[in-house]
């Protein structure tokens, strides 16, 4: 998400300075989202450029009252009603270093499926000591703070369909892909060495 | 901490089964669990999970290796004491729920506490209160069979926790919940363990393991792994 669309719909609720518009932002998310003062300053000069908000009529003599424009209120409305569509490609770092490991040979693939699910679970941990123990009722941050939780426990569950499949490979029950359609570089036949030269 | 445990695996093994058929369920566990603690055990089917509750519960004996509930060795008690110290100390969260059908809900949570000797009316009020702490009051009078699955396995966890259990042991006790009503198990929980009882709890979901202060892997039947609360300050920002 951009912290563009966010502080729009922080405006869309009435008028607002600056400094008084960053803390509506971080109350309304529950403080999991800081922003720094000279960001929500920037954001605002590109908002006003494109004409989704604009200045007020201020009495204040420094601080630049803004307000939404009726476009900024059409854009905030289609934001938050709109689907969130995630990027295709995984730039997950987890997902990609055990994809890795599983065509290196001789690493111990279950012992590091493992020491990572300790891991996500510790941190799983924390978060849920976290939320248990927190009676401030603050809804936002809470549902933040889920969502962590749920993308832990997601990945917690993917580790162990990794290794499930790992280990039903291992003993035999599911064919290799791996072997059968990306044969490692030492085991490719000599008749395979130019296609391996490209 | 200086407190006795309360439950205490020492070696513990299990074989079922003889010769060629057999299958080593537990191999040299050891485990200790105080009071004030929520361990989680994590592990793929088939590892062991189920069979270390029943060995810790006195359901079942080990083939070798020692169970101490509360300070007493499991292998030196008669039957007759086993049983009374099942009823008095432990609460059991079967998989598959365990509740008797012919019996309403309420009778069957107030079962272990009748045949501990408690007058009817008095433990169908403990009865009555572990019900409605797993949100289950309005249902106190029906049969297990005309309870949905997830109603059934309330039943039996406040079956499992009616009369203050020193120690509760629930295997999969939100299998059958969705995620809110899972979450109130698990407060409730977690409840009874910050009030002094100590837990195990079997689970698939990470998200209810984390409610654990420690989490034990285990696979074919050995611990592998553990991961305890950090106490670390997580990223998490929150306002004033
Ligand atoms: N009564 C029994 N007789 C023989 N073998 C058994 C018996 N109960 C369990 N086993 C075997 O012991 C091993 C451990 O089983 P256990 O029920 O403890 O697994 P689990 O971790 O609870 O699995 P799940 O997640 O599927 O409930 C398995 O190989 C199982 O087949
Ligand atoms: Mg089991």
């Amino acid at each position: 998400m951009s912290v563009r669309q966010g502080l729009l719909s922080v405006l869309s609720l009435g008028p607002n300075y600056g400094y008084q518009l960053r803390s509506e932002f971080e109350r309304r998310t529950g403080g999991t989202w800081p922003l720094n003062i000279g960001q929500v300053y920037t954001t605002l000069d590109r908002l006003e450029r494109d004409g989704l908000v604009r200045r007020g009529a201020s009495t204040d003599e420094v601080q630049v009252l803004y307000e939404i424009t009726a476009a900024g209120r059409d854009a905030a409305h289609t934001w938050l009603t709109r689907p969130v569509i995630r990027e295709g490609a995984t730039r997950d770092e987890l997902a990609i270093k055990l994809a890795l490991a599983v065509t290196i040979p001789g690493l111990d693939i279950t012992a590091l499926i493992q020491t990572q699910r300790s891991a996500t679970l510790g941190a799983l941990q924390d978060l849920t000591r976290l939320k248990r123990t927190d009676d401030r009722g603050d809804l936002a941050w809470e549902l933040v703070l889920e969502s962590m939780i749920f993308q832990l426990e997601a990945e917690s569950r993917w580790l162990d369909h990794v290794e499930g499949r790992l280990t039903r490979i291992r003993d035999g029950r599911d064919p290799d892909p791996g072997d059968a359609a990306h044969p490692r570089p030492a085991e490719r036949p000599a008749s395979e060495s130019t296609e391996a030269a490209r | 901490m200086t407190a006795a445990p309360v439950l205490r695996l020492d070696g513990v093994s299990l074989q079922y089964g003889q010769g060629s058929t057999s299958v080593t369920a537990l191999s040299g566990i050891d485990l200790e669990i105080r009071r004030g603690e929520l361990v989680a055990v994590m592990g793929a089917s088939g590892s062991g999970k189920s069979s270390l509750l029943t060995v810790a519960g006195g359901l079942v004996r080990p083939t070798s290796g020692e169970v101490i509930v509360d300070g007493q060795w499991l292998s030196s008690l008669k039957p007759g004491q086993l049983a009374a110290l099942r009823r008095r100390h432990l609460g059991f969260v079967f998989q598959d729920f365990n509740l008797v059908p012919a019996l309403t809900a309420i009778e069957n949570v107030s079962l272990p506490l009748e045949l501990d000797g408690w007058k009817t009316s008095k433990a169908h009020r403990a009865a009555r209160d572990a019900l409605s702490t797993v949100e289950l009051a309005e249902q106190a009078d029906r049969f297990p069979d005309d309870l949905s699955g997830g109603q059934q396995q309330r039943v039996a966890i406040a079956r499992a926790v009616v009369g203050g259990r020193s120690l509760i042991l629930a295997d999969e006790p939100t299998g059958a919940l969705d995620s809110t009503t899972g979450e109130v198990v698990l407060r409730m929980l977690r409840g009874r363990v910050d009030h002094g009882a100590a837990a195990i709890l079997v689970t698939h979901d990470a998200r209810h393991a984390a409610w654990a202060d420690r989490i034990v892997f285990i696979r074919d039947g050995r611990i592998v792994d553990e991961s305890a609360y950090r106490g670390v300050e997580t990223m998490v920002g929150r306002h004033a």
